[in-house]
């Protein structure tokens, strides 16, 4: 079995031997260093404030966990100077196949575009996500990360919220003006802020097993439907580093967890699936899920985000996903209202933004789920259908749902300006920023994103060249495309994909989101789209 | 475009007739098979979720009268 890969020691802090008891008053207590905790603790020092990281536990956890990271993620990561050592590691895909029985029903390209920096996913082990993290978090001495350091309680008061902290060598009380929960699915601060988490539970039980062992499968995800080695129910495959492969079993609902969790009953099933018997086995979980979220993500200063906001089901990768846009997206909200260049109402589109988004993700993935595991009788035989008119109709092909991968989610937010002009393409207000190849004035490539990267990770103009210029109100950068002076598109992808023929200005948010957008930009337009993504307007 | 419950069929009948007959010899459960696979082709050709929707609703509407109805024979 996988071995975590890094333990960290307890250490007694100075906050726990406070002259008089006074507690210590801290700007932002994270909870939990897991992907999302750690990436937003990165996130928030590199905007320059401290924060403290709290963890319960004192190693990175076991087993693969997550292993799909998306191109939207490792956006994030290249933004928080973790991005190429994931990518260095991982095991880059985007080509997906679907089976019903033996034979192939279809093939899909997550990216099929050329010119991104990114490709559509890595597997990668949730470890390795976390000890690269970790890494990243040891270099940035505005992070505090206290490991063993367990939340037992919690008071939110009208100014500050006062933590009760356990550890090795007994409890000691913190204040903090703001505190993220990244404390996972079974999240004890949504319990202590008696915050409901419902929805839908799933009965089928799903065995997880990863194996090791060299083979020739190429590095695409395998999705099977009633396939020979396990019929009637559906299979997974997924390659991560290290020759270890992914192995995912829908079980019968009744299945005993306990048996079915041996290896020697696990063994066999994955023989007949691989066509031999030289793999070891990593890690075996059994599990059943739920998809559900919170009613409101921000509790007064107590702010949700990742598996303690929102739980999926894992097909589709938008669990860990959508838990680091999650921090992505409240981490330079927080920046403006601690700094006091935004109100605090502006934490509130968080919850907006980011609720809808976990709506849509347990939409995607209860579709899935259910497709996969039909629940009456009629579903099965919609399924069957389905199935059938996949081998010779291009839309029952298109119909079959092995997990439909995450992509992120276009925000319908208060923080957008509403188009004014017309557009054909690109992206519209509460998208994603695309990625496109440029090179800067003297010939050097390099991609949008990274251009975005450098000029500091906050609102920037990216304007085209064959438009109208404008100055940048101040503290916003600028990246223009085209003209004598700006960066190259010789492929003319950018200007494809930002539908910039006619003249184009957006106004991109610190996470790359595009706030608004002109074909003919004014100074009074931009700093109204600005205000208004402030959350001043 | 909403959904059209005028006639479309020169010859309706014979639109009843074909699906009539496409169950003949079937059992239950095939003929539901049948129908299941029916209803999707017939909803991709229409590709238009509204439509689907509206169809959805009519047909249920159907249903719901058509209890109520036992309802009252009942009573």
């Amino acid at each position: 079995m996988a071995q975590s890969k890094v333990q960290f020691g307890y250490r007694r802090h100075p906050d726990q031997d406070r002259p008089g008891g006074a507690p210590a008053g801290h700007a932002v207590v994270v909870v939990g260093a897991g992907p999302v905790g750690l990436s937003l603790a990165i996130d928030l020092a590199q905007r320059g404030h401290k924060v403290v990281l709290l963890d319960d536990a004192d190693r990175i956890g076991e087993g693969s966990r997550a292993i799909c990271f998306s191109k939207r993620s490792l956006e994030f990561w290249d933004r928080l100077g973790v991005g190429d050592r994931m990518v260095e590691k991982g095991v880059v895909w985007s080509v997906g196949k679907i089976f019903h029985g033996a034979s192939q029903l279809y093939q899909f390209n997550l990216l099929p575009e050329q010119g991104h920096k990114r490709p559509a996913f890595i597997n990668l082990q949730q470890f390795y996500a976390e000890a690269y993290l970790v890494d990243r978090v040891q270099h940035l001495p505005d992070i505090d990360l206290r490991w063993r350091n367990k939340v037992s309680a919690l008071d939110r008061r009208n100014d500050h919220v006062a933590l009760t902290i356990e550890t090795p060598e007994g409890p000691y009380t913190l204040h903090a003006q703001y505190v993220i929960a990244c404390d996972g699915a079974r999240s004890s601060l949504r319990q202590m802020v008696g915050a409901e988490f419902s929805g839908q539970v799933f009965e089928d039980q799903f065995l997880i097993a990863d194996v090791k062992m060299t083979a020739a499968f190429p590095t695409e995800r395998w999705f099977w439907f009633d396939p020979p080695f396990h019929a009637g129910r559906s299979a997974l495959l997924h390659k991560q580093p290290d020759d270890v492969w992914r192995i995912d079993l829908q079980l019968h609902p009744d299945a005993d967890p306990l048996v079915e969790k041996k290896p020697e009953n696990v063994a066999p099933r994955i023989a007949r699936m691989l066509g031999h018997e030289q793999f070891d086995f990593e890690w075996i979980s059994l599990y059943k899920f739920q998809c559900r979220r919170m009613d409101r993500f921000v509790h007064g200063r107590v702010i949700f985000a990742g598996d303690s906001a929102h739980q999926v089901s894992p097909f589709g990768a938008r669990g860990a996903n959508s838990g680091l846009e999650d921090a992505e997206n409240i981490a330079w909200k927080l920046d403006r209202v601690l700094r006091g260049t935004s109100p605090e109402t502006l934490l509130e589109t968080y919850h907006t933004e980011r609720s809808a988004a976990a709506d849509e993700n347990i939409r995607e993935s209860t579709r899935s789920t259910d497709f996969m595991a039909p629940t009456t009788e009629q579903e099965a035989r919609l399924r069957r259908a389905v199935l059938s008119l996949a081998k010779e109709t291009e839309f029952g092909k298109r119909m079959v749902n092995g997990g439909r991968l995450s992509v992120p989610s276009v925000y319908d937010t208060p923080l957008s300006t509403p188009d004014a002009d017309v557009w054909r393409g690109g992206p519209r207000p509460g998208t994603s920023m695309p990625d496109a190849p440029v090179a800067d004035h003297t010939g050097n490539p390099m991609f949008l994103t990274e251009a975005f990267i450098r000029k500091g990770t906050r609102f920037t103009l990216l304007t085209f060249g064959n438009g109208k210029s404008i100055d940048a109100p101040e503290g916003v950068g600028t990246i223009k495309v085209g003209g004598d002076d700006g960066m190259i598109d010789a492929a003319g992808f950018a200007g494809q994909r930002y539908d910039a023929d006619g003249g184009a200005t957006y106004l991109l948010r610190p996470d790359g989101y595009v706030a608004a957008r002109f074909r003919e930009p004014s100074r009074p337009a931009i700093e109204a789209a600005l205000a208004r993504a402030c959350g001043l307007s | 475009m909403p959904l059209s419950t005028s006639s479309n069929f020169a010859r309706p009948d014979d639109a009843f007739r074909a699906v009539v007959e496409a169950h003949r010899g079937l059992s239950e459960a095939e003929s539901a098979d049948l129908d299941a696979a029916l209803v999707l082709v017939l909803a991709n050709h229409i590709g238009d979720i509204e439509v689907l929707k509206e169809a959805i609703a009519l047909a249920k509407r159907r249903m719901l009268d058509a209890s109520q109805q036992q309802q009252q024979q009942q009573q």
